[in-house]
């Protein structure tokens, strides 16, 4: 029996090393931001960036006009996230650029986001902005960091780098703030329901929340062949 | 404590610290597969070292193969604490082979990147220890299993 002790230990470690990698593959990877194309709409045109989640038929529609280096910003997306699976798919989001001139790298970090966007990344990145946010706000390289943030998404770094520079993005950020500035937005984050804006004490889970249910009383639900049924593929996992 | 018994509890320890790593490696390569960025939050420097192309090779991340590696350790030392001479020196071969890489990548954090992963300095440090046991283990005498 000793003779064969170390072939099943052996054996042994790798069954566990191989379940516990699958087991905390599954467990991690409904957090990753990955979001088929299909549950998402992007902008087709060079100078249309919308990045809306969730079905058309959404009965709330919540658009936010963001600076990813506004830090209230950063503070609203993870409540937006958890509103969004909560309440999916009775809830679309919309996220439109709008980097404030006083935010030294806002402008850079949108141009990485839809960088990133163009390889099918918007949201992932996105999300990594916001949540790193206080570190690359304070980089001394931040050009550095934004390219180890698209490598840790697995984007094709060097193209990343030349879309980070292209016309294509700038003229689509530049499109978002050009919209933003016609529906009257001057701060961030501006956010609007169902295209009326949210006072900025709303702007909160609870004040969200309150509002996001308001409005679905408000509005009649559509009718059952028109609702899409949460299928997990299409949404964010 | 004879010769024998030393060696067999130094690869038995060899084997238990290959285990860190093991689940190191693992971890980090789980991790890369998922995409999970929440492994550097907070990090500047560890989202420098795994989002540089250093952290890949071919697309493969680097450490899948420091599990390989650590897997293959674990392995040569479990039989050559029981006995299995022969896969003593595959021990010794794997664990120069790790330490030489782990020489690289902390050079490369060093002076190309200018940033450490705290992963990778884990890493480091069990293949050190794994290095000081190839040394530290006493010199075989005849007898063998295989």
């Amino acid at each position: 029996m000793k003779r064969y002790l170390p072939f099943i230990i052996v054996v042994v470690v790798a069954f566990v090393t191989l379940a516990s990698g699958t087991v905390l593959y599954r467990a991690k990877r409904p957090s990753v931001l990955t979001i088929p194309k299909s549950a998402l709409v992007s902008g087709s045109g060079a100078d249309d960036s919308i990045h809306v989640r969730g079905p058309a038929n959404a009965p709330v529609t919540i658009e936010e006009f963001g600076d990813f280096q506004c830090p209230p910003c950063g503070t609203l997306s993870d409540p937006i996230n958890q509103l969004e699976r909560e309440y999916r798919p009775r809830l679309r989001v919309i996220f439109r650029h709008f980097p404030l001139p006083n935010h030294a790298h806002a402008r850079e970090a949108a141009f990485v986001s839809e960088a990133a966007g163009l390889q099918g990344r918007f949201w992932e990145m996105h999300d990594l902005l916001y949540r790193e946010q206080s570190v690359w706000s304070k980089a001394a390289d931040v050009r550095l960091l934004f390219d180890s943030y698209a490598g840790m998404l697995g984007l094709n770094v060097d193209r990343f780098k030349k879309d980070m520079e292209s016309e294509q993005v700038k003229v689509r950020v530049a499109s978002d703030q050009k919209h933003g500035d016609a529906v009257g937005v001057n701060t961030t984050p501006t956010v609007f329901l169902n295209d009326r804006a949210l006072a900025p004490t709303s702007l909160n889970p609870t004040g969200l929340h309150a509002a996001i249910d308001a409005a679905m009383n408000a509005t009649p639900p559509p009718p059952q062949s028109l609702l899409v049924k949460p299928k997990p593929p299409l949404e964010r996992q | 404590m004879s010769g024998s018994r030393s060696r067999v509890i130094f690869y038995t320890v060899a084997a238990v610290i290959s285990l860190a790593g093991l689940a190191d490696a693992t971890y980090l390569t789980v991790m890369y597969l998922t995409g999970e960025t929440a492994v550097c939050g907070g990090s500047a420097s560890c989202f420098q070292v795994l989002g540089s192309v250093y952290a890949r090779i071919g697309g493969i991340p680097v450490a899948a193969f420091g599990a390989l590696a650590y897997f293959s350790a674990f392995s040569f030392a479990t039989f050559a604490a029981f006995g299995y001479t022969r896969v003593r020196t595959f021990f010794a071969l794997i664990v120069c082979a790790m330490f030489a890489t782990t020489l690289w990548l902390l050079y490369v954090q060093a002076f190309v990147l200018h940033a450490f992963c705290r992963y990778c300095l884990f890493s480091a440090a069990v293949t050190f220890l794994l290095a000081g046991l190839v040394v530290a283990i006493p010199p075989s005498s005849k007898s063998s299993t295989a």
